[in-house]
């Protein structure tokens, strides 16, 4: 099949986009689910005997028809029509056991193949460094694990199945119609040649159609997302109005291209009811005449049109086999694509080196980022944090502090420089060594929909419940703990929404200390909590982390006041370090923000 | 979505058929026109293709065989042969196509008419109702269920043809010959009973492999959106483990499935081969009897092949309808919801900031525990229950006098942000009123309250719109007032600095924001609306500090003179207003200036004061001094705080906040 499909997806800068022929996509989907192919030949043979078994019928009708019935003048052959359809009979039979034992095989093989390509396609995503999966919308990467895998399993088991009957049974009608007269056969031929090519055509029209549907579809399922989503807000607003007039809109523009859709794919039906008419009837008449100079018995004539009913099935079927295969190519397409993206931010493997424990000192090395095609946001910065240090990193939106972090917990690499870890060049360290030692816990702690000390595990999976109530209580936390209706237990919601938006930071710094890391990065952790519970968890954790690293990003400057030393970020560079105490007595962004914070805060 | 929620058993016999056959009634009242065209062309192509077979015995019986027996025949004999078939073809498409268009319109408008439907109710329902129903659940009810519910659509008029169809084919085939008419009267019958059988064991397994497809996207979704965390605890390994557990599980079910399904098609499609054979053989015996001409065997033979497409429509319809009817009823649910809010008549007249009085306010939510931990089938439950419910405000009882300015304080979960949408009417207490001068916003106009109030909440929600459209969300305001706002709320200048300015597409299709830079939006939105009384609920906690300090200022020196309520922990906040409230547990713990609160509220003081003690303390330390365990010793409590039901997590669009870690970088893409 060399579908030029026309791609219909916008894949963002992010992910590869797969530039294999239809057939290199296919080969290489093949080969990545090796399931596929496991007993490929056996099933291809079963699919052979089971397409074959397609004319046993009108073979019988013209054997009857013909010696059975007009043989001897004298009546019916009675011995022969036993005879002939007892073994039809036999073979029906043998179909059916064919056909069933394909369609098994198929099955086992399709959703064996299509599971092992979900698993491997959905370790790859979570591989892929922070900033490729930021390029695609969350949606968008779910949908290469779920929806483009299903397209494939559809076309596989359905369309698969009728592509491979189909153009069997489009062979075998052809070879048969010619043993019993080339003259039809040809006539047929040259009647559907037509419609073949008419459903090609129709076909790319058709497939422009349907992309309209999935994009007014995606439109209409993100406006009414947003009237659950924004719930609150078109409250608070009063706009239900407006947003019930951009419903309308998307859901009536969904409706008019699926009309479109379908009327493009109802089309080739009665068409090919048309052909078929007019193949049925040049039949009829060129069949008579070729009967009357006996080139053909009357019961070959009546099979010949029986078998053109296995023509024009395949043909009516092709305009849906031809957009499931596109589909599923597409799919395939997508579903490489990921595949195909290479990690920038890849495990170093087999070769990577184990951190030992403790302490960790950190090491910044001539390093710059610049995001892709972006401007520089950190530039030349040189800093050592001697292992047991408590830094607090400080500056102002967008002034690098943000990128600081990442590059420490390799979230990302600097395009200059080096990041090291006991004077290891991160990119050299096992992830698995690296993610135990280094934890950081983001602005919004993501919750998992399960209960709070499922969230909690997470970090440390096996550790029991009265571990994880040990490491609450040991951050102060106890109160809160008891305050919740079934501690532990209680059930967070979906993405932790139960909980309020501080005791989400709460549970995810809870989880960072279970995990037991050597340099715990902090980014803005405690921005939602109130500033009692936030002192005690930092004092808590102060003394928890004693003699381990710890690097912070202070949204309020209390965490630089406790820290040991701070990091001043200005326009992507480190304009001033030192302890708070020697920082804020001299002139300098520092001593600038300082003030601003003690104006709003103390 | 959840695997819990399509445990309503499907396959149960005649129930379900009754129940389905109900649902498709509604389509067809509702469409009746639509409906009509396209079973006028399905009963038109049937009539057409039964005919087609004695058309074709016809021409065999009077014209092929004549003139192949006396080796001669007419134009006319073949032209007319030929203008049989033809018609019979342009019949046969004209009913087809009209069949297939008018189906697909039917099923199609359906869809749309129940998608608004079910949208505008969510617009209707109160918010409360929200918060029971899991983002996912509602996001499918207008689609996927919407989908499977008016699914049987598509093939309906087909198989109220294939009715048409049988009933003409049976009496052709009994005025033809009674005796071979016998066959089909055997073997249509098995043919549909294999149908059915099929259904009723394949319907249970597709049901539970569509629970599993969802499940293995709710797995993936759920581990996509937490990729951060993923990743930087590691847990790629169990991550795969889980999805692949769910994949697993979705490939048995799809091959067990499969296994019914490879022994159900070559069955249904030998079933009529063997009635041919039967056919020929039976056939042949009432031929020498003379009992039918050879014309009517072939006709005979043909018929059964032609039906057996047909009678498998009726599986089609069969195997669609448990989920039409599950999904029927999870449209209805929502379509049926009651707890719509009502809203009296009053309006709010006057200038300036309203006088905002709560008086005996309580409220709780219904507990959503279960023993397994999973917790949260709310979904299905009866909102009215007698299950547990956790109290998260009691008792709550102040007034602010119009143009004054209230700080709400208090320790995380305290309640805080659950007080906020109660003063904005986004839900009603369990006892008690909140009243807007004097008048109790359950007595206010629709809309009344909006006109009155705006509410900045904790995490901002972007609709998928422009920078404009997100501010003024279809009020009539011009770009001169947006900008105004945008001033305001500091947010002029990277608007600004945006591409397009105001036209600055924006949510996760359009152009990121930070966290910092929502908020600013956030606030623009609601001040442009002129509020007498602005609620901000944290709405600032991203800012920098300087910022804030600036928009503060700002907010202080307008001519708005709006009544302010603002959840703060930040003294420059708290100091702006003249009196604050201070909320421990659910109530009111302490009311007043701020420096009397200082000195008479521990809790306040704690909460206040915690840098300076921390400060303090360090310094102590530093000093080599013992520092005490205070922060063992007095602990405030912090109660669970429900609140965070009305701050759902609300980032950019769908599948969240993809641009949380670039907060600070405010990269614009």
């Amino acid at each position: 099949m060399s579908a030029p499909v026309t791609t219909d997806d916008q894949t963002a800068s992010g992910l590869h986009r797969s530039a294999d022929s239809a057939i290199g996509t296919i080969r290489r989907g093949l080969q990545l689910s090796p399931e596929f192919a496991q007993g490929l030949g056996l099933t291809l043979l079963f699919a052979v005997v089971a397409t074959v078994g397609k004319v046993i019928v009108p073979i019988a009708v013209q054997q009857v028809i013909d010696a059975g019935i007009g043989a001897a003048d004298g009546g019916p052959d009675i011995d022969f029509v036993v005879g002939t359809v007892s073994l039809c009979a036999v073979l029906l039979a043998i179909t059916m056991v064919c056909s069933y034992l394909m369609n098994v095989r198929l099955y086992r093989a399709t959703e064996s193949g299509l599971a092992t390509l979900r698993r491997k396609a959905f370790r790859h995503v979570h591989d892929l460094s922070v900033l490729t999966q930021n390029s695609e919308r969350k949606g968008a990467l779910v949908s290469r694990v779920t929806a483009d895998v299903d397209q494939i399993s559809t076309f596989m088991q359905w369309g698969g199945i009728l592509l491979i009957v189909s153009s069997g049974q489009l062979l075998i009608a052809t070879a048969l119609m010619t043993v019993y007269s080339w003259q039809l056969t040809l006539l047929v031929w040259v009647s559907f040649l037509p419609l073949l090519f008419g459903v090609r055509w129709l076909q790319r029209l058709l497939s422009r159609a349907y992309l309209g549907v999935r994009e007014r579809t995606g439109d209409m399922l993100g406006a009414i997302g947003e009237t659950v989503m924004g719930a609150a807000i078109i409250r608070a607003h009063a706009t239900e109005e407006r947003t019930a007039q951009r419903i309308d809109t998307t859901v009536l523009a969904t409706r008019r291209a699926q009309v479109k859709a379908q009327r493009l794919s109802m089309a080739v039906s009665p068409f090919a009811e048309l052909v078929a008419a007019m193949g049925n009837a040049a039949v009829v008449v060129v069949g008579v005449l070729l009967g009357i100079g006996g080139d053909i018995t009357p019961g070959e004539l009546v099979a010949f049109l029986f078998l053109m009913n296995l023509f024009v099935q395949p043909m009516m079927m092709a305009t849906e086999i031809f957009n499931e295969a596109q589909n599923a190519i597409a799919g395939w397409r997508r579903v490489l694509g990921v595949l195909d993206t290479a990690p920038d931010i890849a495990d170093p493997g087999e070769g990577g080196r184990e951190l030992p424990r403790g302490p960790v000192e950190v090491r910044f090395e001539g390093v710059s980022y610049a995001y892709p095609e972006g401007p520089t946001v950190l530039d030349g910065i040189d800093e050592k944090i001697a292992p047991g240090t408590r830094v607090a990193v400080v500056g102002e939106t967008g002034s690098g502090k943000t990128t600081f972090v990442k590059l420490l917990t390799r979230l990302m690499d600097p395009a200059a420089g080096q990041v090291l870890l006991d004077g290891v060049d991160l990119r050299e360290v096992a992830f698995s060594s690296l993610r135990t030692r280094v934890v950081m816990v983001p602005q919004e702690g993501f919750l998992f929909d399960s209960s709070l000390g499922d969230n909690i595990r997470f970090a440390r999976p096996g550790a029991g419940d009265a571990e994880l109530e040990a490491a609450i209580v040991e951050l102060g936390l106890a109160d809160w703990l008891h305050s919740l209706p079934h501690g532990l237990d209680t059930p967070v919601g979906q993405r932790g929404e139960s909980l309020s938006a501080g005791e989400r930071q709460l549970v995810a710094l809870v989880r960072a200390y279970v995990a037991d890391p050597d340099l715990l990065v902090l980014d803005e952790a405690t921005s939602a909590v109130d500033p009692d519970t936030e002192v005690r968890i930092q004092r808590a954790l102060d003394r928890l982390t004693h003699g381990r690293t710890s690097v912070a990003i202070a949204h309020r400057l209390s965490t630089a006041e406790a820290a040991d030393e701070v990091f001043v970020f200005d326009n992507g560079r480190i304009v001033q370090r030192g302890t708070h105490a020697d920082l804020v007595g001299q002139p300098g962004v520092y001593a600038d923000l300082y003030a601003s914070w003690e104006r709003s805060s103390a | 979505m959840s695997l819990g929620s399509t445990n309503n058993e499907p396959g149960k016999g005649r129930g379900m058929f009754r129940r389905g056959m109900r649902v498709l009634w509604v389509a067809m009242r509702s469409e009746p026109w639509v409906f009509a065209v396209a079973v006028a062309g399905a009963s038109l192509h049937a009539a057409v293709t039964v005919g087609s077979a004695s058309v074709l015995g016809h021409i065999t019986d009077t014209i092929i065989l004549p003139a192949f027996a006396e080796g001669r025949t007419t134009a006319a004999a073949l032209a007319t042969a030929a203008a049989l078939l033809l018609a019979v073809g342009a019949a046969k498409a004209l009913g087809l196509g009209a069949r297939r268009l008018f189906a697909g319109l039917m099923q199609f408008r359906m869809q749309a008419r129940y998608r608004r439907s079910v949208a505008r109710k969510y617009l209707r329902l109160p918010l409360a109702w929200h918060h029971r129903h899991p983002t996912g659940q509602l996001l499918s009810n207008a689609n996927a269920d919407v989908e499977a519910a008016w699914q049987p659509l598509a093939p309906l008029p087909m198989a109220i043809g294939s009715l048409f169809m049988l009933a003409v084919a049976a009496v052709a085939m009994v005025v033809t010959d009674p005796v071979l008419a016998l066959i089909a009267f055997v073997v249509f019958p098995v043919l549909a009973a294999a149908n059915v059988a099929f259904q009723r064991r394949v319907a249970p397994l597709a049901t539970r492999a569509q629970a599993l497809r969802a499940h293995v996207s709710e797995v993936a979704h759920e581990s996509f959106d937490g990729a951060l965390v993923v990743k930087t605890l590691g847990r790629e390994d169990t991550e795969t483990q889980r999805f692949t557990e769910s994949a697993h599980r979705l490939r048995d079910a799809q091959i067990s499935v499969g296994r019914m399904r490879a022994m159900f098609d070559p069955v249904m499609e030998a079933l009529p081969n063997f009635g041919v054979l039967a056919v020929l053989l039976i056939g042949m015996w009432r031929l020498s009897n003379g009992a039918v001409a050879a014309g009517d065997l072939v006709q005979f033979a043909y018929l059964f092949t032609l039906l057996t497409l047909p009678i498998r429509s009726f599986g089609w319809i069969l195997g669609d309808l448990p989920r039409s009817v599950v999904g029927w009823d999870r449209v209805q649910k929502v379509l049926t919801a009651d707890g719509a809010m009502r809203y009296g008549e009053e309006r709010i007249d006057g200038h300036g900031g309203v006088r905002l009085t709560v008086r005996g306010v309580s409220f709780s939510y219904e507990d959503g525990h279960t023993s397994d931990g999973a917790g949260r089938d709310l979904a299905d439950a009866p909102a009215d229950t007698d299950a547990p419910r956790t109290t998260v405000l009691r008792d709550v009882d102040f007034d602010i006098a119009g143009g004054h300015t209230i700080a709400i304080v208090g320790p995380t979960g305290s309640g805080k942000s659950t007080l906020t949408t109660l003063l904005m009417r986004l839900v009603d207490p369990d006892t008690g009123t909140v009243s807007y001068a004097g008048t109790d916003v359950r007595e206010l106009a629709k809309g009344e309250i909006a006109r009155v109030a705006a509410l900045v909440p904790q995490s901002t929600f972007v609709f998928e719109d422009t920078v404009r459209g997100n501010i003024t969300l279809g009020a009539d305001v011009d770009d001169s007032e947006v900008w105004e706002a945008l001033r305001l709320a500091r947010a002029d200048s990277f608007i600004a600095a945006l591409p397009d300015g105001l036209d600055t597409r924006l949510g996760e299709r359009g152009t990121s924001l930070s966290g910092g830079q929502r908020q600013r939006l956030a606030l623009a939105r609601a001040v442009v609306r002129r509020p007498r009384l602005l609620i901000l609920d944290d709405a600032t906690s991203a800012v920098d500090p300087q910022i804030e300090a600036q928009i503060l200022a700002g907010l202080r020196d307008t001519d708005l003179a709006a009544t302010v309520v603002v959840v703060a922990y930040r003294r420059a906040t708290i100091e702006l207003a003249d009196e604050v409230l201070y909320m421990e547990q659910g109530t009111v713990r302490d009311r007043g200036a701020h420096r009397d609160l200082l000195q008479r509220s521990p809790g306040y003081r704690r909460l206040v004061t915690a840098y300076e003690r921390a400060a303090a303390e360090r310094a102590n330390e530093a000093a080599g001094e013992t520092a005490g365990e205070t922060a063992g010793t007095d602990r405030v409590a912090v109660d669970l705080d429900r609140a965070g039901s009305a701050e759902r997590p609300s980032g950019g669009a769908p599948y969240g906040a993809a641009d949380d870690i670039d907060t600070a970088e405010e990269i614009v893409r």
